[in-house]
């Protein structure tokens, strides 16, 4: 294993992020904030509890989730496309490297990033309703699962795309709809039984589920289930990335 | 010791059919300098681009140190570094900070005085702090042979890396280049301009159509191949060659005051003797008389041109 070339990937990643904080941090904060204002203070206060829990509070797991997917998937992707736009990857493809340690730093720096944005996202939720996590240690596994596979979705995606509408057009038609989805505002059991049954093709439905009986012990599904799909999701993912740096799959002519 | 660089049957055929490198074989010694010339499209940065990694042999394969470049790439590449053709740069990065990113990223701890030692030696010290993004082509240039030097490479791919370049750089280039001889570094170098293999390599090898037609000492090749001409400055100035001396190759310069001889220097004969003696009956006299070698340039658009 060469941990010198996965510092080296890890800390230019996680600069390139600080270079660009406004647009890395601060809008994904800025944006998912104004769901608070919006659902947990204006509307949010008219619309009934669920199972207990204020409409305000119900949405933050769900709101962190959508965030943390969108952001992995986004900074992931343009990670690894970028330097194959501009050639930069041919230093990487040279390197005495394999997909274990390209891994640990690209998705990992990217990871990191999602997970610091749901970190934030959470703190500032905190003003505007009240949060208790039942399950701290889930809640934190579950996040750190999530950002993981999705930045590592997201890498496979910024592999695949050979130009830039690819690379945006899978996120907002694959991503977005299934996240809305997938019990982000409300709970998979206020739809009517047919809908149900069709969330539980919906895998997201699973993360957010799982994600949310970490905070309030609320489940649409097991969360054992929760926790297998993720990992499942994720090994899939790794999955993939090697056999794209074992075959040089758009990335070895 | 193994050869520092063993191809052994490679070819490849990109998609679509298109053959690049047929059946390359080549051994390069450690400590050499080589030149590997042909002319555009020939297949020159796909041989480099197959021993680095960057692109897939279709069979064949290349053993760099005695090991595989394939089953055995991490130790290959840690011993390989590359100056590309273009110029892929980090633009929002600084050159100090993108020449350390290299060395770590093969594999080696960071070593900022000998960071410091590459920038200086191509000019980049004063530069250490700028972002890329701000710095002329030939200053990214200088940015990527650091980042190939700052790991510490022992066999250096120096890919077309004069073309377009200053005189300034193209000479740093060569200082730098003399200095990794001396550290007993192996450079392979690819060019268009041939008088720097001339000067610099101690091989040669051209390539055309994705083979190699030849290998060879640089010196031996050029005494082989080399035709020499002999150069006559007249007296009295020519209109017409006179028809006595139709059997010779002689040409008569523009202005009519000079007559070049072309003749093999490799046989026994040259045919100079005789020459002299037609000159002498035809009353033809000269004043001074020259002689020249073809360059490499000359030897190879000959190999290059020959039908194969
Ligand atoms: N990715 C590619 N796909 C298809 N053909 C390629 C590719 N890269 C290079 N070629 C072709 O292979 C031949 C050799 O190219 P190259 O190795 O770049 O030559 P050189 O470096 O000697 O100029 C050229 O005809 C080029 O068009
Ligand atoms: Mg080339």
């Amino acid at each position: 294993m060469n941990f010198q070339a996965i510092k080296a990937i890890y800390l230019s990643e996680m600069a390139r992020m600080f270079r660009t904080a406004v647009q890395s941090i601060v809008a994904p904060v800025l944006s998912t904030s104004l769901y608070f204002v919006i659902f947990g203070s204006a509307i949010g206060s008219r619309i009934s509890e669920i199972d207990g829990i204020t409409y305000g509070a119900f949405i933050v797991p769900g709101l962190i989730m959508l965030s943390i997917m969108t952001e992995s998937i986004s900074n992931s992707s343009f990670a690894i496309y970028f330097p194959r736009f501009i050639g930069t990857i041919f230093e990487v493809l040279s390197a005495p490297v394999s997909w274990v340690e390209v891994v640990l730093g690209y998705v990992g720096a990217a990871a990191t990033k999602s997970v610091i944005i749901g970190t934030i996202i959470f703190i500032t939720a905190n003003f505007f309703v009240d949060i208790d996590i039942a399950h701290p240690f889930v809640a934190l596994l579950f996040l750190v699962l999530t950002s993981f596979s999705f930045c590592l979705f997201g890498f496979i995606l910024g592999v695949w795309a050979d130009g830039w509408e690819k690379l945006t057009i899978i996120p907002v038609l694959v991503i977005m709809p299934l996240t809305f989805l997938g019990g982000t505002f409300y709970s998979i059991s206020m739809l009517p039984e047919a809908w149900q049954k069709i969330s539980l093709f919906n895998p997201i439905v699973y993360l957010i589920s799982g994600f949310r009986w970490s905070f309030y012990e609320h489940s649409d599904v097991a969360v054992g289930l929760s926790i297998g799909a993720t990992v499942g999701f994720l090994v899939a993912c790794l999955l993939v990335v090697r056999w794209i740096f074992k075959t040089g799959y758009r990335l070895r002519t | 010791m193994p050869a520092i660089l063993s191809v052994q049957n490679l070819n490849k055929t990109y998609a679509g059919d298109f053959v690049a490198l047929r059946d390359i074989n080549l051994e390069i010694e450690r400590g050499e300098i080589f030149a590997l010339l042909g002319p555009n499209g020939a297949g020159k940065t796909t041989l480099i681009n197959i021993i680095c990694g960057i692109v897939n042999p279709t069979s064949g394969t290349a053993y760099v140190n005695g090991h595989d470049i394939a089953s055995e790439f991490r130790r290959t590449r840690a011993l390989v570094g590359l100056v590309p053709q273009e110029l892929p740069v980090d633009s929002f990065t600084t050159v100090e900070q993108t020449a350390a990113f290299s060395r770590g990223l093969f594999g080696k701890p960071a070593d900022p005085a000998l960071v410091e030692k590459v920038l200086k030696s191509l000019s980049l010290w004063d530069k250490r702090d700028t972002k890329i993004i701000a710095l002329s082509g030939g200053m990214k240039r200088r940015v990527l042979i650091a980042k190939a030097l700052a790991h510490e490479p022992e066999l250096l791919f120096l890919d077309e890396p004069t073309a377009g370049v200053d005189v300034e750089l193209r000479q740093d280039m060569w200082k730098v280049v003399s200095r990794l001889r001396d550290d007993g570094v192996t450079v392979i170098l690819t060019t268009h301009y041939i008088e720097e293999a001339e000067e610099m390599a101690d091989r040669v090898g051209v390539i055309n159509h994705g083979e190699i037609i030849l290998v060879q000492d640089k010196r031996r090749l050029m005494r082989e191949l080399g035709k020499k001409q002999l150069t006559l400055s007249l007296n009295a100035p020519l209109d017409r060659l006179p028809a006595t001396l139709g059997a010779f190759a002689l040409e008569l310069a523009p202005g009519g005051s000079e007559l070049v001889y072309t003749y093999d220097s490799n046989e026994n004969r040259t045919g100079i003797t005789g020459l002299l003696g037609a000159l002498q009956e035809a009353g033809i006299h000269f004043n001074d008389l020259d002689t020249s070698q073809s360059s490499l340039e000359e030897i190879f658009v000959d190999l290059v041109k020959r039908p194969q």
